[in-house]
C-alpha cells in the first residue's frame, strides 16, 4: 500500500508539472508581453521598457522563462494581483481555498452517501413506484441546466419564501466585533469535520477487525458514532465560535443543497445501473440458492461490488464537480476559489486567474488521489498489481 | 460424379455471366441497414423516454429550421433580429408626485420620471416610457428582454447554435475517439500506453476552469469551443471507453480471418475494428452533445464566448440586468431559455441511454 502510495503521488507530481506546462503555454502562446501595454505611452521611453523585461525575466529565452515559472508555482511565489494590488495571489487563494473546500467536502459526501443509498434501494425494488418516481427525479435533476437551477433555487428560497440568505457567506453586520477572523472560524468547522469523518472511518476499520461476530459489530458502531456525535454537538455547544459557525452554516444550506442535489441524482443514477449489473451475476443467484437473507444479499453481496464503479466514477465527476462548484460559487456570490477565477477573469487579473487554476488542478489532483486510494482500498485485485 | 456435373458450381467471381446475384452491393447494403435499422427502432421505441428525446430534439429542429423562414417572410429584420432587433413598447404616462403611483401602466412617479431620462419633469406631464422587458404580447409570442429584442426569435436562432456547436463537438470527439481506441486496442505495447495515459491527463484537466481562462485570453467562438471540446473529450474520455469496446472487437475470430486473407493493419482496423466499434461511437456522440451544450451555455451564462446569441447568453442578460430574483414575475426571461438548454440536453440523453440498451442487450427489461 505505501509503495502504491508513493508511486500514486510521484505520478501525480508529474501531471501537475504537465498540467503548469499547459498553463504556461497558455499565457504565452498570447501576443506580445506586459511593456506592449505602454505602447501607446510617449512617457515611457524604450529603454524603461527594456528594464522592465528585464526586471520580469521576459528578456530570458522562453525555456529559461519556464524554469522560472515551475520554480515559482512550486514556491507558492504567484506573484502579486493587479486587482487587490498589494495582496499577493498566495494568499487570496489561500484566503479562498478552505470556503471551497468546504461547499465541494459537504456536498461530495453528502451526494455519494444518499445517492448511494437511493441507488441500491431503487434498484432492490425494480418497477416499482418508487423507482419511477426515484428516476424521474433524478433524471430531471441530471439533465437540468446547472446555473438556472441554481438561479431558480435562489429565487425561490431565497426571495420568494425568504428562508435563506441571497448570497455570501456570512451576515456582516454579526460580525462586527467578532473575535475571530472568518476563516479561523471556517478552518475549526473544517477541522471538526475532518475529525468527525476520520472518526467514524476509524470506528468502521477498528470494529471491522476486532469485532468478528456482526451483531455486537453493529451495536458498538452505533454506540461509537453516537459518542462522535456527542462529542461533535458538545464541543460547537460550549465552544464561543458556535454563533459565529452557525451564522456560516446557515449562508451553508442553500449552496450545498442545491450543489448536492445535482450531483445527488448522478450518483443515483449510476448505482441503479450498476446494482442492476452486478444483480445478474452468478454469485447473487448462488446466495439465493444458498438461503442467505434477501437484505444481506442486497448489503453485501450486491451494493459492495456495486459500489466499484461509483468509485471509479469519481475520477471522472472530479471535473464535474468542480465546474459546478464554480457555478455554485458564483450565482451564491460564494468566495471560494471558483469566484475568485471568475472575478479575476472579468478583471483581467491575470496572475490571481493563473493562480487559481493552478490551484484548482492542484484541487483536481489531490481528489484523484483521494479516489484511487479508496478503489485500491475497496477493490483487493488492485493492490496486488501494486 | 453425375450429380456434381448436374449441379454446376456457382460461382459469381470466376463465372459473372451466371445469374445468381440479381441486386447489387450496394442494394444488399441498403436492405440490411434497412433492416437492422427497423429492428433496432423496434427496440429503441420500447423506451418510452428515448422517443420522448426524440420528440425533443426535433422540436428544436423545427425551430432551427424555422427561423430563417420567419425572418424572411414575416418578421422585419430590425425588430426581429436577435442581436440588433428593438422594438420597444412606449407608453404614455402621466408624471404624479412620488408614492401617489395608483395604476403603474398610466402614471410614473417623479423620480422614476426623471431616471428614465425626462430631466425635469412638472407634474401632470405626460412622458414617453419605452417598456422593455415587455411581457408576452400579440407581436412577441414570448415578450421582449431587456432591450426590447424578441425573446421568440432569439430562442430559435439559439436552436441553430445548440445544433451546430453539438454536431462540431460529437462528430470531431467521436472521430478522435473511435480512431484512437481502434489504433490503441489494436497495436496495444507503447502506442496503446502512451495514448492512454495522454487520455488520463487530459481527463484530470478541470475543463470548465480552463475553458474559462481560455475564454477570457482568448476568442472563442462557436467552432473554436465546439472543437475544443471535441479534441478535449476525443482524447480523453471518450477515447478510453471506446478503447476497451475495440478490445473486445479485436480479439473476435474475423480479424484473424482477415489478416490470413492478407489485410493490411490498416485495412482490419477501419474495415473490421471500427464498425464494430461504430454503434458505441454513435452513443457516445449523444452524451457529447449534451456535454458540449451544457458547457457553451455555461460559459455563454458567465458572458466569456463570443457567440452572437445563444440560451446561456439569454440566461446571462436576464442575469446582469437584474432580472435574476424576478422569477414567474419576468418569467418569460429565464424560463424559455433554461428550460430550452434542459429539454435539448434532455433530448439527446434520452435518446443516448435509450440507444445503450439497444447496444447493450444486457439493460434490456427482463
Amino acid at each position: 500500500m505505501v509503495r502504491y502510495l508513493t508511486i500514486r503521488l510521484l505520478q501525480m507530481f508529474v501531471l501537475f508539472l504537465v498540467f503548469l506546462t499547459i498553463l504556461f503555454f497558455l499565457i504565452n502562446a498570447q501576443p506580445g508581453d506586459i511593456s506592449a501595454q505602454f505602447v501607446g505611452n510617449p512617457d515611457i521611453p524604450p529603454e524603461a521598457k527594456q528594464i522592465l523585461r528585464e526586471r520580469l525575466g521576459l528578456d530570458q529565452p522562453l525555456f529559461a522563462q519556464y524554469l522560472f515559472y515551475i520554480r515559482n508555482v512550486l514556491t507558492l511565489n504567484l506573484g502579486v494581483s493587479f486587482d487587490h494590488y498589494p495582496r499577493t495571489v498566495a494568499d487570496i487563494l489561500l484566503t479562498a481555498l478552505p470556503r471551497t473546500l468546504y461547499l465541494f467536502g459537504i456536498a461530495t459526501l453528502l451526494s455519494y452517501i444518499v445517492g448511494f443509498q437511493t441507488g441500491k434501494m431503487v434498484a432492490w425494488r425494480r418497477g416499482s413506484a418508487a423507482e419511477t418516481g426515484t428516476m424521474v427525479t433524478s433524471i430531471i435533476l441530471y439533465t437540468v441546466f446547472y446555473p438556472w437551477f441554481a438561479i431558480l433555487m435562489l429565487w425561490f428560497f431565497g426571495s420568494q419564501l425568504n428562508w435563506f440568505p441571497l448570497g455570501k457567506f456570512l451576515t456582516p453586520a454579526q460580525w462586527f466585533d467578532a473575535p475571530y477572523t472568518a476563516n479561523q472560524v471556517f478552518n475549526t468547522m473544517l477541522l471538526s469535520m475532518f475529525l468527525a469523518g476520520a472518526g467514524v472511518a476509524l470506528v468502521v476499520w477498528g470494529t471491522g477487525k476486532f469485532v468478528a461476530e456482526p451483531v455486537p459489530r453493529t451495536r458498538a458502531r452505533r454506540i461509537l458514532f453516537a459518542l462522535i456525535a456527542i462529542s461533535m454537538l458538545a464541543f460547537w455547544l460550549i465552544s464561543p465560535m458556535s454563533r459565529y459557525a452557525a451564522d456560516i452554516a446557515y449562508h451553508t444550506v442553500l449552496p450545498v443543497t442545491t450543489l448536492t442535489l445535482v450531483f445527488y441524482a448522478a450518483i443515483t443514477l449510476l448505482t441503479r445501473s450498476s446494482m442492476l449489473e452486478t444483480l445478474r451475476e452468478d454469485y447473487i443467484f448462488t446466495a439465493r440458492a444458498k438461503g442467505v437473507p434477501e437484505k444481506v444479499i442486497r448489503d453485501r453481496h450486491a451494493a459492495r461490488n456495486a459500489m466499484l464503479p461509483v468509485t471509479t466514477s469519481f475520477v471522472l465527476a472530479i471535473a464535474f464537480i468542480i465546474g459546478g462548484g464554480i457555478v455554485t460559487e458564483s450565482i451564491f456570490s460564494w468566495p471560494g476559489l471558483g469566484l475568485t477565477l471568475l472575478n479575476a477573469v472579468n478583471v483581467e487579473d491575470l496572475p490571481v486567474a493563473m493562480g487559481a487554476l493552478a490551484f484548482i488542478g492542484l484541487l483536481a489532483l489531490f481528489a484523484h488521489l483521494v479516489a484511487d486510494v479508496l478503489y485500491a482500498f475497496l477493490d483487493p485485485r488492485i493492490r496486488v498489481q501494486g | 460424379m453425375t450429380d456434381v456435373t448436374e449441379i454446376p458450381p456457382v460461382d459469381p467471381v470466376l463465372e459473372p455471366d451466371v445469374p445468381v446475384a440479381k441486386e447489387g452491393l450496394w442494394r444488399t447494403r441498403i436492405r440490411l441497414w434497412n433492416r437492422s435499422f427497423t429492428k433496432n427502432w423496434e427496440i429503441f421505441s420500447r423506451n418510452r423516454l428515448g422517443v420522448a428525446g426524440v420528440v425533443f430534439v426535433a422540436f428544436f429542429g423545427f425551430l432551427a429550421i424555422l427561423h430563417p423562414i420567419l425572418m424572411a417572410t414575416v418578421w422585419p429584420e430590425e425588430i426581429y433580429d436577435p442581436v440588433r432587433g428593438n422594438d420597444t413598447v412606449i407608453l404614455e404616462k402621466t408624471v404624479v408626485p412620488d408614492g401617489e403611483v395608483t395604476d403603474p401602466i398610466t402614471e410614473i412617479s417623479f423620480t422614476e420620471a426623471m431616471i428614465f431620462g425626462n430631466f425635469f419633469p412638472e407634474e401632470g406631464d405626460v412622458v414617453l416610457v419605452g417598456q422593455a422587458p415587455a411581457p408576452p404580447n400579440s407581436a412577441h409570442l414570448l415578450g421582449t428582454d431587456p432591450f426590447g429584442r424578441d425573446i421568440l426569435s432569439q430562442l430559435m436562432k439559439s436552436s441553430q447554435a445548440a445544433f451546430t456547436l453539438g454536431v462540431i463537438a460529437a462528430v470531431s470527439a467521436v472521430t478522435i475517439a473511435t480512431t484512437i481506441g481502434s489504433v490503441a486496442a489494436f497495436y496495444g505495447g507503447w502506442v496503446d500506453s502512451w495514448l492512454m495515459r495522454q487520455a488520463d491527463l487530459i481527463l484530470l484537466l478541470p475543463l470548465l476552469p480552463l475553458l474559462i481562462v481560455i475564454g477570457s485570453l482568448y476568442e472563442v467562438g462557436l467552432w473554436q469551443l465546439g472543437l475544443l471540446i471535441g479534441i478535449l473529450s476525443g482524447l480523453g474520455a471518450t477515447a478510453i471507453i471506446l478503447k476497451s469496446q475495440a478490445l473486445s472487437v479485436k480479439v473476435k475470430p474475423f480479424n484473424d480471418a482477415a489478416r490470413v486473407a492478407g489485410g493490411s493493419n490498416w485495412h482490419i482496423i477501419t474495415r473490421h475494428i471500427m464498425p464494430n466499434v461504430l454503434p458505441l461511437s454513435f452513443l457516445y456522440m449523444m452524451f457529447e452533445v449534451v456535454g458540449a451544450i451544457f458547457l457553451e451555455a455555461t460559459l455563454s451564462f458567465f458572458g466569456l464566448l463570443s457567440i452572437p446569441m445563444s440560451w446561456g447568453i439569454m440566461i446571462n442578460t436576464a442575469h446582469t440586468q437584474g432580472y435574476t430574483l424576478f422569477g414567474l414575475a419576468a418569467w418569460w426571461l429565464l424560463f424559455p431559455a433554461g428550460l430550452s438548454v434542459t429539454l435539448f440536453g434532455a433530448g439527446f440523453f434520452l435518446i443516448g441511454r435509450a440507444m445503450d440498451e439497444v447496444v447493450n442487450p444486457r439493460l434490456r427489461a427482463r
